[in-house]
């Protein structure tokens, strides 16, 4: 402001100008410092966030094992047109590499990348390893097959041709039980091998099933919420609050209390008498509901309250005077103005209960397991990173695009009730 | 919503199976919550109902062992670290995202608030293999950094909140005043924003504290977190050990639920005095 009136005077013959350019000036600086002041988060989110899903997606794609042990290898077989076997110079570049592979860890990396092709391949270099003439003046062709026939078949070679580019989509291929057949074609993998496009069935309809039972149960809650006299529904809301704040697994743990075979459910159901005998509720598929329901419900109930408030009930006692019948009345008058509070809700628990883990972890069964409890197990259990990216790259363009939906029809700040 | 005096039959009958309906639910939302605490006093070992006797062992079990108490120390320096820097860093960001209009504003803020939708999964492998190559990994710099990241969108989303009611023309008064841009966010800005400021922490600080899949895959028993401690406390064999902490952390969420009422009024309080 002290700026633009002292240099007012210093361009008093063209005032107008000088004070538009001042004001632009202004504004550009406002502009930098808004940045400046974001700068910090984003560069942090960048680094600590942006950059290792990036390049844990990378590791989907990432097909840099065997080149990167065997570079000259790689080079010289990408030529080779996959008719018989490879020449000479592809075999003696091999044996020479694979010979050199054994210092630095270089064996194991190709042979768990070579075992994904083929599952006896590491043995096969091993054992070739070991046969391995101490002299280089050999005809390699010959000494590989008389160590092992099968590198006089194409189909080896094939398998190592496979390994060699940078890149690779056998693992999103595989991520939806997809395969490369020996010519290159896609196709499906065998029957008794199809796993994840169950896996991620299984995943949609877990997230989808729980999304329903919550918008049931969560939009006559929320109703009853916004209706009620304030006093009378902030005392209701602190129900639906303090499991909100209690910890995801102090709840999981409650619901395994509540539904094994002593609890407390299992029992009232007995005492009552409609069942006999204790059933199973727990550690399959009714347990998984009832607790990600629990956890999930405040989500929906806490959007769909917030847009009830600002509703006005008078337009649905015009239209019940009006002569429609107050369920009428109810379902084309009121529901449509709780629309965007419908569709913040459902959203927001079908994104949550997409990436579910722990949940399904600890009160499902083997059967009920969703897409992030194969990626953390290829993580942890088999190190196939590549097929655990995968997974996690389709899980998480699902997500990405359900949350640019949510993204356009809500504002960000109603998803926190502040 | 109340009955008419005028309400026919059937709309009785409706207001009753409503109301009914939406006390079940209600119950269905307490009960877990509530279950778990007597049986945290019981003297058995198993985790059912009727509870015979009543003790405190319980209590003396997870006070005296040094797993429990060990994780608790570690999340009571992850969470609030983790708490303080997302505060820092959302504030900023939320005050810089409503100054000024600048290009790919949406983008960034969508950017700020994406660490809340991304499966947690898939945040827990990225920092894993990401934390390895920078030496982050089994150590409390990584876990207090990826739960950072975590707690910063609600940082973001409530301090923006507060922000729309705010009058700008305060930060021009302050500074026609002579005041430094500094010292008009602090005697001026905060004040006003701190509610927001406030529960975004709340909220950052509560998900450090419950948060168990990323710290399963970046840390290593020595910075074990209580959440882990109660995870795999679950899934090995379920004591009332589990029961007695899960008390605890019941009481904690009771806690966080008065401090965030208690913002909210002053935060009411703030805007209505305007």
């Amino acid at each position: 402001m002290t700026s633009i009136t002292a240099n007012h005077t210093a361009t008093d013959n063209q005032p107008i100008a000088g004070l538009k350019a001042q004001l632009r000036r202004a504004e550009r600086m406002k502009k930098i410092k808004a940045m400046l002041l974001v700068a910090p988060l984003a560069l942090f989110l960048v680094i600590a966030f942006v950059m290792p899903i990036s390049s844990m997606l990378w590791r989907s794609i990432d097909n840099t094992e065997v080149g990167s042990v065997m570079p000259q290898t790689a080079a010289a077989i990408l030529d080779w047109d996959g008719q018989g076997i490879p020449d000479e110079a592809v075999f003696a570049a091999f044996a020479q590499e694979l010979r050199e592979s054994r210092a630095g860890g270089g064996l194991g990396r190709i042979g768990r990348r070579l075992n994904y092709e083929d599952p006896t391949f590491r043995s096969l270099l091993t054992q070739t390893l070991r046969g391995l003439p101490a002299t280089t003046e050999v005809t390699w062709t010959e000494e590989l097959i008389g160590i092992n026939a099968r590198w006089n078949e194409t189909s080896t070679w094939l398998a190592v041709q496979r390994t060699a580019p940078t890149v690779t989509d056998r693992y999103l291929l595989a991520a939806l039980d997809l395969e490369r057949a020996e010519a290159g074609q896609i196709a499906k993998v065998a029957e008794n091998q199809r796993l994840y496009v169950q896996v991620f069935k299984r995943t949609l309809v877990i997230a989808g099933g729980v999304t329903l039972i919550c918008l049931f149960l969560g939009f006559p809650l929320a109703y009853l919420l916004a209706t009620l006299p304030t006093s009378k529904s902030n005392l209701l809301l602190i129900c639906v609050l303090l499991p909100f704040w209690t910890s995801l697994l102090v709840r999981t743990a409650a619901w395994i209390v509540l539904l094994q075979s002593g609890g407390l459910v299992n029992s009232g159901l007995m005492w009552t008498g409609i069942i006999d005998a204790p059933i199973q509720l727990v550690f399959n598929r009714i347990g998984v509901f009832f607790a990600m329901v629990h956890v999930l419900l405040p989500f929906m109930i806490l959007p769909l309250y917030s847009v009830m408030k600002s509703v006005p009930s008078t337009y649905q006692r015009a239209a019940i005077s009006l002569g429609a019948h107050p369920f009428a009345a109810f379902w084309q008058v009121y529901v449509p103005q709780t629309l965007s509070g419908i569709a913040a809700g459902t959203i927001l628990v079908f994104i949550m209960a997409l990436g579910y883990y722990i949940t399904p972890a600890l009160v499902g069964g083997p059967s009920d397991q969703m897409v992030s409890y194969y990626v953390a197990y290829y993580t942890n259990t088999t190190n196939n990173w590549g097929m655990a990216a995968a997974l996690g790259a389709l899980l998480l363009i699902v997500t990405l695009l359900l949350y640019m939906v949510y993204h356009k029809l809500v504002n960000q700040k109603q998803l926190v009730r502040s | 919503m109340s009955l008419q005096p005028y309400a026919s039959p059937i709309e009785r009958i409706w207001f009753w199976v409503f109301r009914i309906f939406c006390g079940l639910i209600l119950l269905f939302l307490m009960v877990p919550v509530l279950v778990i605490i007597p049986l945290s006093f019981s003297d058995s070992s198993f985790l059912t109902y009727p509870i015979q006797g009543f003790s405190l062992r319980w209590y003396e079990q997870i006070f005296s062992s040094g797993p429990w108490m060990d994780s608790l120390k570690n999340s009571l320096i992850v969470a609030p670290l983790a708490t303080i820097l997302a505060m820092i860093f959302g504030t900023l960001a939320a005050v810089g995202l409503n100054r000024a209009d600048f290009p790919g504003k949406g983008l960034i803020l969508a950017l700020l608030i994406s660490p809340m939708v991304v499966p947690l999964v898939i945040v827990a492998v990225g920092m894993y293999f990401f934390f390895a190559n920078l030496g982050l990994l089994n150590s409390y710099t990584g876990l207090v950094i990826a739960h950072a990241v975590l707690g910063v969108p609600f940082v973001v989303i409530t301090v923006n909140a507060t922000l729309q009611n705010f009058d700008y023309n305060q930060i021009r008064a302050g500074a026609s005043l002579g005041a430094s841009p500094l010292r008009v966010f602090f005697t001026v800005v905060l004040p006003q924003i701190i509610p927001g400021v406030a529960s975004g922490g709340l909220f950052a600080f509560a998900t450090s504290f419950d948060e168990v899949v990323v710290a399963l895959f970046i840390a290593s028993p020595t910075e074990r977190t209580l959440p882990i401690q109660m995870f795999s406390g679950i899934r090995e064999n379920i004591s009332p050990a589990i029961a007695a902490m899960a008390t605890l952390l019941i009481l904690l969420s009771v806690v966080l639920l008065l401090v965030m009422e208690l913002l909210r009024r002053r935060s009411e309080k703030l805007s209505t005095h305007r």
